[in-house]
Order: C-alpha cells, then structure tokens, then sequence
C-alpha cells in the first residue's frame, strides 16, 4: 500500500511535468518525481519496530543487527538529495535565462517566438 | 549598513541574534556526523544556510563583506583538494583509493577522534557542500531581471565583491 | 498506518501544487511536501536524512520564490491542447501497467531484504564499527565504503554551479559592443 501511494506521487509529477506549459510548473514536477523516489527507497529499507542505524555505547551487537533498519538505502538518498539541489538550482538558472529572452515562461510562446 | 536595505528592523535584530548559533549547530552537526545523526552534506547546507538567512534579512552587501565571491570559490576548491587529498592518502599508506588509513582502536569508539579519516573528510564536504551552495544562491539572487520601457527584459547584475 | 496518512497529505498536496494557477501557491504547495517527506523520513527511522531534507528544503524554498516572485507574471493560462494532454495521460496509464508486475516482485513493507539475509546490508551493519570506528552506519557506508560515490556527488555539485555560472553570466564584451552598435544604428 505505501509503495503504491508513492508510485501515485511519482505520477503526480510526471503529469505535471508532461502536460503544464510553465517552467517552473515543470520544476516543481521535477522537484516531487524527487520526492517521491527518494522517499520509495526509504520505504523499501524500512524494518517495522526498527531502530536508526546508529550504534550507542549499550547496545550490544546481536540487538544492532537484529532491529537496525537498512542504512544502505539511507548513505544513498543523502546524496541523491544535494544533488536533487544542484539540478534544481540549474533548472531555475535557466528558466531565469529564458524568462531573460523572451519575456515569457509559457513553452509554447517560446516556439513560437522562435519561429 | 543602511536601512532601507533588507527587511524590517525586527527581523534585521533577531536575526543578528540567531544567526551565530545556526552557525555553531552546522559546525556541530559537521564535526560529530559519525557519531549522532548528520554529516558533512546537511552541516554544509546548513553553514550556507546562515548566510542565505544574512542575505535575506540584511541584504546582499552584508554576507558578500564576510565572504566574497572569490573567497567563496577558494574554500569551495580547497575542500575538494582535501577531500580528494585523503582518499589519494589512502591509496599512498594503505592499499587502495580511498582507504580508511589511520588507526581505529576499539578504546576510542564513540569518541570524537575516532573513525579514522572520517571526520576530517566530514569537514572537507561541509566546506565543499557549503561554498558551492552559498555560490549558487548568490549567482541566483544577484541575476535581476528588469523590464525595459519599450518592453523588452534585460538582465543585470550587481556587484558579487569579486576581487580584482 | 501512519505512513498512509502522510502520504495521502502529500498527494494532495502535490495536486494542489500542480493544478493551482497561482505560482506562488504552487511553490509554497510543493514546500508543504517536502516537509511531509522530512517528517516521513524521521518517521521511517532516517534521521540522517531527515535533517537533509529539511535543510535543503528551506533552501529550495528560497530559491523558488525568488524565482518566481520577481517576475510580473504570477499566474498561468491553461494547459496543453487536448492531442498532448490525452497523449501525456496515455503515457502514464502506460507506464502505471508496465510498473503493475513490478510491484508483486517488491519485498512486504516493514521486512526489507535485509532481514532475510539476502542484502549486503547485513555485512555494512556487522563490520561498520569494528572497520572504520564511526558509530554513524550511515556515515561509515557514506565515506568509507563507497566514498567513490561521495567523490562523485561532490563533482555533479561542482558541475551544477559551473553550469548556473555559465547560463547566468553577463553577455560577454564582444556581444555587449555589438549590441550597442546596434542600437546606434537604430
């Protein structure tokens, strides 16, 4: 069930992202695809009753490996989510960018002023 | 500093307040990331954070005074030379790319100088991840877009401090 | 249980961010999700990223109100016409059945791979203090065990500000002098 609530978020954004004309409607449909994915690799490393994956001096080993949940999903989604900025950060440039030469953030207008 | 710059002297105050223990709490979350929750990547952010919190309250002059652009790309290159600095290490006095090289006794777990190379790679990152992030919202927030009378938009720039 | 709730707040407010006219509720919208997420993710046992996500989501904030809010255009006008909608809503149903089978493969949620011994995660869990001394698992898998990634994460950062540097740079001098002569012209 949780999975397939965050397959509908994904969905979401990539309806947002095919069919508005605005760029940053686009953006932001790309920031909740983000989302979304970060937060489907969360769920698959979830352990139901489970602990974070930090050890504290009192806790023995046995107990660690037995209620820890999966920290590898966890190194990579930090990562994913800097990055997720820097292309966030691009994309606004380059609306800003466009909204520079041609006056407009409509995809369309864009086009056509091209020619 | 002027005072038309900025927003309104209740926010200019609490700000100036607030903004060395955002800083401290970055620092912190940078230097025991292998011991508590955190690491180089969220104290970085959070590092760039207390001067896109300076910029918004007072300003663009007043954080581009603490810390020019120039200074800012430097610190942003001096963290990934460390960085790549230790994993080069690793491959010298150990055996492979980025190998963890120093010493780990089992008497200095959950310490802060344990872990090896982690922490000083822990700092490199925060240095890395907080100069480029506060680059980024500088080049964003210095770009204006004007319109000009005869409706066209024209895109100017102010001043990043930039040493000559 | 708690999840379901949360995640049926962040669609709807996904919706409302992709379906509202004002941009400025939209991005606002948007920041409403990604504080859902942080919240989703402490509740997932995730604080590492939890405090991430907030973070950078204060910032994503910022960085799109200032993108929108500076322009004198702060609604939009329509979608689409109605061929690219209905094909766009095609691709998506489609790509909804190819990801049906998918789902069935998917270990249960709440007992990753990791509890029945199938992942590496295991080894991460078991060897990560003794190996490299961090009490952080996350941390130790982050910037030791495959610090290659951590290196090149710092790269796409570096490559992304190069390219915000590159796309909003002022017009070079040659450009500039050739505009202004033709403006003389004018």
């Amino acid at each position: 069930m949780e999975y397939i609530l965050s397959f509908v978020l994904l969905m979401i954004g990539l309806y947002c992202v095919a069919t508005k004309k605005n760029i940053v409607k686009i953006v932001i449909g790309l920031n909740i695809m983000e989302y979304a994915i970060n937060l489907f690799l969360i769920l698959i490393g979830y352990r139901r009753g489970g602990i974070a994956p930090i050890r504290t001096p009192d806790m023995s080993l046995a107990y660690f490996l037995r209620y820890s949940v999966d920290p590898l999903p966890q190194a990579l989604v930090v990562t994913s989510i800097v990055i997720g900025f820097g292309v966030l950060a691009l994309s606004v440039s380059m609306a800003i960018r466009i909204y520079e030469r041609y006056g407009t953030f409509d995809i369309n207008e864009i086009k056509r002023l091209k020619g | 500093m002027s005072e038309k710059e900025g927003l309104s002297v209740i926010v200019k105050v609490v700000t100036r307040w607030i903004v060395g223990f955002v800083l401290l709490f970055g620092l912190y979350i940078v230097i025991f990331g292998h011991l508590t929750p955190g690491g180089g990547f969220p104290g970085g952010v959070i590092i760039a954070g207390t001067f896109v919190l300076l910029t918004l309250a007072f300003g663009k002059d007043t954080p581009l005074r603490k810390l020019n652009s120039t200074l800012a790309s430097e610190l942003d290159s001096t963290g990934a030379i460390i960085f790549l600095g230790i994993a080069l290490l690793g491959l010298y006095f150990g055996s492979f790319f980025a190998e963890n090289f120093l010493t780990k006794l089992p008497s200095s777990y959950f310490k802060l100088f344990s872990a090896g190379v982690i922490p000083w790679a822990n700092l490199a990152i925060g240095l890395k991840v907080g100069a480029s992030i506060f680059m980024v919202f500088i080049i964003l927030s210095v770009t204006r877009v004007v319109g000009l009378p005869n409706g066209e938009k024209k895109m100017t720039r102010k001043p990043t401090g930039r040493r000559k | 249980m708690e999840f379901n709730v949360l995640l049926v707040f962040m669609i709807i407010g996904a919706l409302i961010a992709a379906e509202t006219r004002d941009l400025l509720s939209a991005v606002i919208s948007v920041g409403a999700v990604g504080f859902i997420v942080s919240l989703a993710f402490l509740f997932l046992k995730a604080p590492d990223i939890a405090i991430t996500q907030v973070v950078v989501e204060v910032l994503t904030l910022v960085v799109l109100v200032r993108a929108t809010l500076r322009n004198d255009i702060t609604t939009v006008k329509g979608m689409r016409g109605k061929i690219g909608l209905s094909f766009s809503l095609a691709v998506i149903v489609l790509i909804t059945l190819a990801a049906y089978p998918f789902f069935r493969e998917l270990p249960h949620f709440g007992v990753p791979l990791l509890s029945q011994g199938k992942s590496i995660s295991g080894f991460f869990l078991k060897e990560g203090l003794r190996r490299t001394g961090a009490a952080n698992v996350t941390t130790s898998i982050l910037l030791d065990f495959r610090m290659y990634d951590t290196i090149g994460e710092a790269t796409i950062l570096f490559a992304s500000l190069l390219g915000a540097l590159a796309i909003l740079r002022r017009p070079s001098h040659k450009k500039r002098g050739a505009r202004d002569k033709e403006e003389r012209i004018k």
